[in-house]
Formats: C-alpha cells, sequence, structure tokens
C-alpha cells in the first residue's frame, strides 16, 4: 500500500558529519559494491568503460564552498534518501511499489510491481531515486536492509554499508524514533538539521553542520620559497643540458 | 524537466479528447445535436480514440508496460492512479453513450443519463491529471494554483475547439458555437499569459543552504559527485526549453491562440463550406500549439534536486 503506516515503531535512518566527511568516495563505492549484489540488485553500469559512462547510484558526494563572514570553507555533502517520515514518493506511487515499513520506517521499492513511471523520482527533492534504464524500474537506497538485520554478518557489521566504509565516521546508523539512542543524543548535541524542512518532507536523516570556525588555532606561516637562482659551473651545465 | 513526448502527446490529446467527449455528452444529453449517425460515429470515434491514443502513449513512457496494470491499485494516495481508474470507468457511460447514439439513434432516457455521466467522468479525468502535476512539491511551476484550472480550461478550449470543426464539417454548425469557441480560446489565452507571469517571478521551494543544512552565507558548487550526465541531470535537468524560452512562447500564442481565433473570426463570417474548413484548420493549429505549449509546461519547470547541482 502507498498510504503511509500513521506510526512507525522505529525511525532508522543515518546522521551524517558534515564536519568530518572528507570527502574519499569510500561510502560511494562501498554502497555501489554492496547493493550491486543486494536487494535492489544490479545497480546496472551504462557504457562504464566508454566516454558516457551512466548508471544507478544510491549514495553521491558533492563538494560545495560555504562561504561566511567567517571565511570559506569546502564542504564534502554526501547525498542519498532520507527515509522521510512523510514521503511523497511513496503516496504518488500507482502501484504500490513503493512503500515506508511500519516496524523501521525504511522506504523500499519492490521491483517486481515498479513498472517505471518515474514519478516518483519527480516527487522526491532530494533526487534519491535513480532509474534503471537497463531494468526498467526505479531504484533507491535500502539502508541495506539486507546488512541491518543479517545474521550471518557480525554483530558489528549489521549496519549499512557506507556506515561500515567511513574512514572518519562521519556516517552513524541508529534509530532516530528513540530519543536515548546514541544518533539522537548525537544530534542533539551538536544541533543536526533536515535537509529542505520547507517542503515538508520530515526526512529522518540528519545533517550535523560543520563546527564553528575557531580563532584559537596557532597561526604557522611558512617560509616564503625562494625562486631558485642559475646554477653555474659544471652542475649548472648539466642542468641546462638536461633540460633543453 | 525532460519533457518525454509520450507523455506530452498523451495530456494534449487526452485533454482534447475528454473536452470533446464531456460536450458531445452534454449537449447530446441535453439534444441540442441531432442523434445523427455519421456524427456520432465519427464525434464519439474522434473524441474515445484521442484519449485511447493518448493513454496506449502514456505507456510508452513507461519502463515496464507490461505492468501498467499495476496502477489501477492505489487511488487511495496517488493521482496518476486515480486518473488511470477514472479514465477507464469513464469508458463504460461514454461506450453506452456511444452505443445509444450510433446503434439505436437515440438521445433521451437512459442514454442522455450516460452522456452525463460521460461528461463528469471526463471532467473527472482532467482533474485527476492536472493533480498529478499540481501536487508535486519539488516544481514550484507546477505546483500552484495555476496547474489544475489551467488543465480544465484547456481540455474545454480544445474540446469546443474541435467539436465546432466537428459540428462545422456536418454542415450543423451555429453561430453561437463559434463565438463560444473563440471566448474559451481567449480565456486559455488569458490563463497561460497569467500562469506565465507568475512563473516568471517563482523561486525555488528552498535554497541551496537549506538543500544542503548550511546555513548563512552562500553555497556554492565545488564538484559534482560525476562527470557525466546522470538520470537525475536528463530527467530534472533538462535546459534546452530554456534557451529558447521566448521563442517557443511566441509559437505556442501564434498556433494555440492566435490563429485559432482569427480563423475562428473568419468561419463567423464566412457561410458554409468555408467556415467548415477555417474551422478544421483552427482545430489542427491549435492543437499543433498545445503540443508545444505542453512541451514548454515540462521543459521551464525546474526541479529541487538542481539546487544540488548549481543549476
Amino acid at each position: 500500500m502507498t498510504c503511509l503506516p500513521a506510526h512507525t515503531n522505529k525511525k532508522l535512518g543515518l546522521v551524517i558529519d558534515l564536519d568530518t566527511c572528507v570527502g574519499c568516495q569510500a561510502c560511494v563505492t562501498a554502497c555501489k559494491e554492496w547493493n550491486t549484489g543486494g536487494h535492489m540488485a544490479p545497480l546496472t553500469d551504462i557504457d562504464p568503460y566508454g566516454g558516457h559512462v551512466d548508471g544507478v547510484w544510491f549514495n553521491r558526494v558533492h563538494s560545495y564552498e560555504h562561504i561566511t563572514e567567517m571565511g570559506g570553507r569546502t564542504v564534502n555533502f554526501p547525498r542519498s534518501c532520507l527515509h522521510c517520515e512523510t514521503p511523497a514518493c511513496v503516496t504518488v506511487c500507482p502501484t504500490g511499489a513503493s512503500y515506508k515499513r511500519a516496524s523501521d520506517g525504511i522506504v523500499l521499492i519492490d521491483e517486481d510491481k515498479c513498472i517505471g513511471c518515474k514519478l516518483c523520482s519527480w516527487a522526491c527533492p532530494y533526487g534519491a531515486r535513480e532509474f534503471d534504464t537497463d531494468v526498467g524500474v526505479m531504484k533507491k537506497c535500502t539502508l541495506c536492509v539486507d546488512r541491518i538485520y543479517n545474521d550471518n554478518l557480525a554483530e558489528e557489521d549489521r549496519v549499512p554499508a557506507c556506515v561500515a566504509a567511513c574512514p572518519t565516521s562521519a556516517r552513524h546508523f541508529g534509530d532516530l524514533g528513540d530519543p536515548l539512542s546514541a544518533v539522537s543524543q548525537l544530534v542533539a548535541e551538536r544541533g543536526g538539521v533536515d535537509l529542505m524542512p520547507e517542503l515538508g518532507y520530515r526526512p529522518t536523516n540528519k545533517y550535523l553542520p560543520p563546527r564553528a570556525h575557531t580563532q584559537r588555532a596557532a597561526s604557522v606561516p611558512a617560509t616564503a620559497l625562494e625562486p631558485v637562482r642559475a646554477e653555474g659551473g659544471f652542475l649548472g651545465w648539466v642542468d641546462r643540458m638536461l633540460s633543453n | 524537466m525532460h519533457p518525454a513526448f509520450s507523455v506530452v502527446f498523451f495530456t494534449t490529446a487526452t485533454g482534447a479528447g475528454y473536452g470533446l467527449l464531456a460536450l458531445l455528452g452534454l449537449l447530446g444529453g441535453f439534444q441540442v445535436i441531432p442523434p445523427d449517425f455519421w456524427l456520432g460515429l465519427i464525434g464519439l470515434g474522434l473524441a474515445l480514440g484521442l484519449i485511447a491514443a493518448g493513454l496506449l502513449s502514456s505507456t510508452g513512457h513507461l519502463g515496464r508496460p507490461e505492468r501498467a496494470w499495476r496502477a489501477f491499485s492505489q487511488w487511495r494516495s496517488s493521482w496518476l492512479s486515480r486518473e488511470g481508474v477514472s479514465s477507464v470507468i469513464t469508458f463504460i457511460p461514454a461506450g453506452l453513450f456511444g452505443i445509444g447514439w450510433v446503434l439505436f439513434g437515440r438521445m433521451d432516457g437512459w442514454i442522455a443519463v450516460t452522456g452525463f455521466l460521460a461528461a463528469v467522468g471526463a471532467v473527472i479525468t482532467v482533474c485527476t491529471t492536472g493533480m498529478i502535476y499540481a501536487s508535486l512539491k519539488p516544481i514550484a511551476q507546477w505546483h500552484s494554483r495555476y496547474t489544475l484550472p489551467g488543465y480544465l480550461i484547456f481540455s474545454a478550449m480544445t474540446g469546443s475547439v474541435l467539436l465546432n470543426a466537428l459540428l462545422q464539417g456536418f454542415a450543423l454548425g451555429s453561430k453561437l458555437l463559434v463565438a463560444a469557441a473563440v471566448l474559451v480560446t481567449g480565456l486559455g489565452w488569458g490563463w497561460k499569459l497569467a500562469t506565465w507571469r507568475h512563473n516568471d517571478h517563482l523561486e525555488m521551494p528552498a535554497t541551496a543552504n537549506s538543500a544542503t543544512g548550511l546555513a548563512g552565507g552562500t553555497v556554492r558548487t565545488l564538484e559534482w559527485p560525476h562527470t557525466e550526465e546522470n538520470y537525475l541531470l536528463k530527467e530534472m535537468g533538462f535546459r534546452i526549453a530554456r534557451k529558447h524560452r521566448v521563442r517557443l512562447r511566441q509559437i505556442t500564442q501564434l498556433l494555440a491562440f492566435g490563429l485559432p481565433v482569427l480563423l475562428l473570426i473568419a468561419a463567423f463570417a464566412l457561410p458554409w463550406p468555408f467556415a467548415a474548413v477555417l474551422s478544421a484548420l483552427a482545430a489542427v493549429a491549435q492543437f499543433a500549439g498545445m503540443l508545444v505549449e505542453r512541451w514548454l509546461f515540462f521543459a521551464v519547470a525546474k526541479h529541487t534536486v538542481m539546487l544540488y547541482y548549481g543549476r
């Protein structure tokens, strides 16, 4: 059913720290690697070695320059499904392929029911859904539903692939419906925010803004580089000969 | 937004088809037009043909058209599903109306009732089509109070211009109908101009700041996650028509509104068969113009996901 559940027992989601993300793309490749064999497999690549590479990714990392009166900084920004509480991508679905789970709030697609009308991708303001032209159905992040409940994995591995891969611990996974969970407390402590709150989709995932600029850091100017003077003598001759 | 031709043709053809069906159902039900065999066959054939061709065309947009039947299931939440359901249900009274008119040569009693029901179904279906677009919050040009009335007005406009051409073709036309077609076309023209004026002042419903959660200052795109165009850029980042927006608006105004008004005024003044030829030309020009209008409707619509790409 594409009607939304009135209540979800849990609100599983991600908390992404824009302060520590270094834009290494490890989460992107880990996501692709896991999910191309997972619940929504395959994550088709079109012309992967050609001049017009295209394909389905659930997670993409943008880079922005954020300029304020305090100065400018580079912010790496991972973008994936936010598993919203009121996801219009689900309610617009005409076939019942899109659904939000009452048990944990994860938004999923039943690939066997999807007719590939693409309306859900129009309804998502965040660009979380990508159409697989090869299979003819829409695909999206599953929050690694085939990892987080997977008894075959060691307990510490039962997190989304992107979270497991992050080398700077910029990605956190947990129940955002439980105010006592580690992720909820992190959001409260760091002032986590919703993306595009004005559209009213009520995203579950939260983003931690970069920490404020600090004046405490020591100023360590590097010594200025000196121009290299042309060497004389034998070495100078070798340098000139080799430079030609 | 990428203007898929299958969807552009679908909304234009079904708009005209449902407009014509509603008018035939109403005028037939009130017995304003005679239950002539050929008029019924060609008139209802044209209306239902346009609707069927549009619906078939829309399945060309699907990745898995063989599963299209599943789209009738989620009418509780989805305007697209409601559109599918109401379009199919409307075929029932429309078909019965056609049987009564064409086979029995009658338009009274229960046949009139089916005509009215077909008109109601047609209006509801056009409303559901409009709401598919009007309900999409990420696209300000669609999520606007101009969208739903626009779909209804353009359906009435193309339907009445078609009806006028049809009746003129059977030498059953009236000055009143020509005048009505001119008036509705004028209304459509005014509505489109007002919509464009409204859209020209629209901003995205969100900002690069709120999209990234970075408060204050400016957020400038430094690097995209990918070097080639992906699905999002192809589907939501279509920009060709924005470049030619002024020229395409002129073409729309000429073909969909200006030329039909001139041709219909000439048809008003001239006797049959000149009036019939001019009425047919007006309908053809308007249909072509509405295809351009609908293409623009898609192509100039901006989606919030482009905030992430700085476009």
